[in-house]
């Protein structure tokens, strides 16, 4: 059997599961288990544009991802829960992502990557330290809270019977909070597409070639800054409007959940463990990694419970610590499977 | 550009900073406490950074974990300093410079030790291939951060100074910090060493040839790897000491305390070039006195200052000011 589909086949389930959540997984946390894979699905795959696809480290991501968060949580909590602030505040975010991506892609995109991933990272400290001390602006630390769109609200009724109370299919009552869950879903699954096809289009091509031999690239003709300059705009875009859904989502937008290194490494864990340079594989580590945060914690609080006479032990396996075991684990990986886990299945057993 | 050159080229940035900043200041003792405090704060992210701009000059390895061993040495040598707690009350200078002393000593061994582990165990495997140098180092520090939350827990530590650097000196106006001058002093002789070692002896001349040519170094039958092990074991150790004269310098420490430096560390050595001791110094040098002089003039712009000239540097010189031969 063709190992590619192999691949294929384990992310389209996901996405299949991920469709009806709402009616497999009735539970609140489960629900925001699958909105949070869904756009980190979406972040993945932009930032595998950069990392797999082209070459390029970037540490700016989570950056982007945080201007259209905060776009959308900025315009909403001053202008109103509508669907103009909302349209504004995402337009707003997502300009800005560009203008930087484009600013900081020319600026330093010529130099060796290493400088770049260096200058990324000391924008994106900037970009939360700003974050934190605006507060008047941004919240600060604590970032702000504010209501969406009306028809979001889990009060609203979407579908109705015939006595004007909330239609039940399949026992999930058809209220705004589905309705969102869809829009989230919807926008995820969309902007996925989107990149499939960039990858598969002459562009794509171009980029693997710029990955594999730069100067060959550049010999045969392409503008490899400019190249470069374009996916990083892209996958920033991106990111910006993963941002968006996300802060409509959560109702909530702070440092913590859109701006902090913490997610800068999630998103570069997953792309890893997915397998950089497969589209396919930013499915699989999202939604693995997202279910280790949510569940590998719980985990971990049983194994600190039952070490507790232990001394040391239970200080590491504290739920608190579960980035050391996914830092080791992460190592291990880069050393032994540098593929990933799509690519290591793609490659099949030839070493 | 040319008759710059002559009298320093961009060595003489520093200076121009300088000047510019006893101008717009305007009084001259406030001007001494911020450059006082800019040149002791330049000497300890020199300390900090050197071994980064080392290793990656000798070896092309950009280590993204430098930044734990300044943790680490921050943290060890504030819990040594906890431990002789009692000698640095004491008032007697003996005890208090023992002390300091075995902190230090303490960061240093430990930074050295720490070295050797990573550069075997973490980087040795992915030589020559970037993307995952930046990814393995990456891991390596998440776990090293983590092991510091375990050890020292999150909340901030209190970091108790020896007694006979406490105090300020009051020259004319201006008041100085002794720690500070003591930081600089301490910055400047481990410059002066690094110098030496770099440019007098047979070790030094290894390490530059390999900066230059490592490939060949290696077929005039000198092991680089061997050399390089020592180089990545100096550079950790200074990170640490550094990190140790930092939590000194701060008083009081958390575990943020390594993504914090790690992005001045970085700004640092791409504003200096990477690979040359001279250009780190300088590098540090220019930052830490704008980042006291903005601190002072702008507040509010103190954050972007750092971010700003980074960019300004990299659009005049792409490989920073001074970066060794490549």
């Amino acid at each position: 059997m063709n190992r590619a589909l192999i691949v294929k086949i384990i992310a389209l389930t996901v996405w299949g599961l991920l469709l009806f959540a709402p009616f497999l997984f009735q539970d609140v946390r489960q629900i925001e288990v699958a909105a949070r894979i869904c756009v980190f699905i979406v972040l993945v795959a932009s930032y595998d544009l950069l990392i797999g696809y082209t070459g390029i480290v970037s540490f700016a991501h989570v950056m982007f991802f945080g201007f259209g968060a905060y776009g959308v949580a900025i315009s909403m909590k001053h202008l109103g829960a509508g669907w103009g602030p909302w349209f504004l505040g995402l337009g707003a975010g997502v300009v800005v992502a560009a203008v930087m991506a484009v600013l900081i892609g020319l600026l330093s995109l010529r130099v060796k990557a290493i400088f770049f991933a260096m200058i990324t990272l000391a924008a994106a400290s900037v970009a939360l330290v700003l974050a934190s001390q605006l507060s008047s602006f941004t919240g600060g630390e604590d970032g702000m809270t504010y209501s969406v769109q009306s028809v979001f609200k889990p009060a609203t009724k979407i579908l109705t019977d015939a006595e004007g109370k909330v239609l039940q299919v399949a026992g999930v009552r058809m209220n705004g909070k589905v309705l969102l869950y869809y829009f989230v879903f919807a926008i995820s699954a969309g902007l996925f597409w989107t990149m499939l096809r960039i990858v598969g289009s002459p562009l794509g091509t171009v980029l693997k070639a710029i990955r594999e031999n730069e100067a060959r690239a550049e010999g045969i003709g392409y503008r490899v800054v400019a190249y470069r300059t374009s996916v990083f705009l892209i996958a920033a875009v991106t990111a910006a409007l993963a941002g968006g859904v996300y802060a409509t989502w959560l109702k909530y937008t702070g440092p913590e959940t859109t701006l902090s290194f913490a997610i800068m490494i999630d998103i570069l864990l997953m792309v890893v463990i997915g397998g950089m340079g497969t589209m396919w594989g930013a499915v699989i580590g999202a939604t693995l990694m997202v279910l280790a945060q949510y569940y590998l914690r719980d985990l971990m609080e049983v194994a600190a419970g039952a070490t507790a006479n232990i001394p040391l032990l239970p200080d590491l396996l504290s739920p608190d610590r579960w980035l050391l075991w996914l830092g080791l684990a992460f190592i291990l990986l880069v050393y032994f499977f540098p593929a990933g886990i799509a690519g290591t299945i793609m490659e099949g057993r030839r070493k | 550009m040319g008759k710059l050159d002559r009298f320093g080229g961009v060595f003489l940035l520093p200076l121009i900073i300088a000047a510019v900043a006893f101008v717009l200041i305007g009084a001259p003792s406030s001007w001494l406490t911020l450059t006082i405090a800019g040149l002791s704060m330049g000497m300890m992210i020199f300390l900090m950074a050197s071994g980064l701009s080392l290793v990656f000059g000798l070896m092309d390895v950009l280590n993204f974990g430098h930044s734990a061993f300044v943790s680490f040495g921050a943290f060890i040598a504030a819990s040594v300093l906890a431990y002789f707690g009692g000698w640095l009350t004491s008032g007697n200078i003996a005890l208090n410079i023992l002390a300091f002393t075995l902190a230090l000593a303490a960061a240093i061994t430990f930074g050295a030790a720490a070295g050797w582990f990573f550069e075997r165990v973490i980087v040795k495997p992915v030589y020559r291939d970037h993307l995952r140098q930046i990814l393995i180092t990456m891991g390596a520090l998440i776990v090293a951060e983590q092991l510091i939350l375990a050890v020292w827990g999150g909340s901030p530590i209190n970091v108790p100074r020896p007694h006979f650097l406490e105090g300020t000196l009051i020259i004319g106006q201006s008041s100085l910090e002794i720690y500070r001058l003591f930081a600089f002093v301490l910055g400047a002789v481990v410059y002066a060493a690094l110098y030496i070692l770099l440019n007098r002896t047979r070790m030094g001349l290894l390490i530059r040839a390999g900066v230059e040519n490592r490939e060949m170094v290696e077929a005039l039958g000198f092991r680089i790897d061997r050399i390089f092990i020592v180089v990545f074991m100096l550079g950790s150790a200074l990170a640490s000491l550094g990190g140790a004269m930092w939590a000194g310098y701060e008083t009081i420490i958390t575990p943020a305390l390594g993504a914090q430096m790690m992005v001045i560390v970085f700004i640092v050595v791409i504003i200096g070039g990477l690979g040359s001791i001279q250009g780190t110094l300088l590098g540090a040098l220019i930052v830490a006195l704008m980042q006291n002089y903005v601190g002072f003039l702008a507040p509010k712009l103190a954050l972007a200052s750092n971010m700003l000239l980074m960019m300004a540097i990299l659009l005049w010189r792409p490989s920073g000011l001074a970066p060794a031969v490549k």
